[in-house]
């Protein structure tokens, strides 16, 4: 399949980065063209998008990967597409040719914060209505910035900056049977 | 379980106290047949009418719920206590808070809480109510539902069985008569 993927983008002349053991990477500007060719082509039909994530690589430049799963139903087959993207780069929606994208594009922005260029209704989706931050970066702190608790005095719940009553607890455990005999071997000194 | 007995039903009930309410349970029939009326301590029959039919607020937030709905099925039945899910917090006397409360449904979780009318309980079931258990670390998750409304019961468990739940039933029933009986006393002690 991925040759017949590599003729048809090279028939169209949609350059991309790199094709093989089913990951196709293609540049940004470049991603619309590439998933309308093989949803269109009769010999690929992708018709199906399944999933749309992103993935964050805080030491690479660019530090963003969005990705796409496209499904054939005809030839049952899959393929994944990759996009590498800088954060302040928006990356082209692809609403119009898939209508479910949408959602998993707004949980993408929610989560990293990438902005989806054409989207209709790029808001938050998960989230808290006015969260600050972009949960799934590596640089995102665990317990957040905020939490909330009512407010006997105002009469309403309201946001308090995180303060946690139990502290961290460090696992030991490498590998569950070699915890165990850590612990074991601790209790016994 | 002798519920055409006593007017209070109570599994745990000691042979002496059931033997005064089916002695009570008598007159009372009586008083009822010859006078057309008939006496009763307030708390006791107060609580008698707040334990019987406690309707709750269903609540399911996770997998909890899902074991909120096991009690209410057909093996631990939750309608042998009077109890019948409600959908609108105007017409529940329980709220159980079943399962993960995220940030973002917290205020949704204290307004309904707001809308039930009085008297009113909570019980929290499981870990995450009870204080965020396996998410306490989490960015998302409140750290407990005792921070947003006031519990009466907590359930432990993760997820709690539906023996649980309704064993923590019968300790708000508990707590509800002996409420009750505390409240009555303060009266009479203050008037």
């Amino acid at each position: 399949m991925m040759d017949v993927v590599r003729t048809v983008l090279q028939e169209a002349n949609i350059k991309y980065l790199s094709c093989g053991a089913g990951v196709l990477h293609v540049d940004g500007a470049a991603l619309f063209e590439a998933l309308q060719l093989l949803r269109d082509h009769p010999q690929t039909d992708f018709t199906q998008m399944m999933d749309l994530c992103g993935v964050d690589y805080p030491s690479r430049r660019p530090r963003f990967d969005v990705v796409y799963q496209l499904l054939s139903l005809r030839f049952n087959t899959r393929l994944t597409v990759v996009v590498s993207v800088e954060e302040e780069i928006a990356v082209p929606s692809i609403t119009k040719l898939y209508p479910c994208a949408a959602w998993f594009e707004r949980e993408c922005y929610d989560m990293f914060g990438l902005v989806f260029e054409g989207h209709e209704d790029l808001r938050r989706i998960l989230t808290d209505y006015d969260f600050e931050g972009f949960p799934l970066r590596r640089d995102f702190p665990l317990s957040g910035f905020t939490q909330v608790r009512y407010d006997d005095l105002t009469r309403q719940v309201i946001k308090e900056p995180v303060s946690l009553d139990q502290d961290y607890r460090a696992f030991e455990a490498q590998s569950p049977w070699r915890g165990v005999a850590a612990v074991q071997k601790r209790g016994a000194s | 379980m002798g519920v055409g007995k006593s007017p209070v039903f109570d599994p745990q009930i000691d042979p002496v106290t059931r033997r005064r309410y089916e002695q009570g349970a008598r007159l009372l029939g009586k008083g009822v047949q010859d006078k057309g009326f008939l006496l009763a301590k307030r708390d006791e029959l107060f609580a008698w009418a707040r334990t019987g039919s406690m309707w709750p607020l269903t609540f399911g937030l996770a997998c909890c719920g899902i074991e909120m709905i096991h009690a209410y099925m057909s093996r631990y039945d939750l309608d042998r206590f009077g109890m019948m899910p409600r959908s609108s917090p105007r017409q529940a006397d329980v709220m159980i808070v079943a399962g993960t409360v995220t940030n973002k449904m917290a205020p949704a979780l204290r307004r309904l809480y707001d809308q039930m009318p009085e008297p009113r309980w909570v019980i929290s079931m499981g870990s995450c109510a009870n204080g965020g258990g396996y998410y306490y670390y989490s960015y998302s998750v409140l750290r407990g539902c005792d921070r947003v409304i006031p519990v009466d019961v907590y359930v432990p468990g993760c997820p709690p069985s539906a023996e649980a739940l309704v064993y923590g039933l019968l300790q708000l029933h508990r707590k509800i008569r002996a409420q009750e009986q505390s409240s009555w006393l303060d009266r009479q002690g203050a008037s």
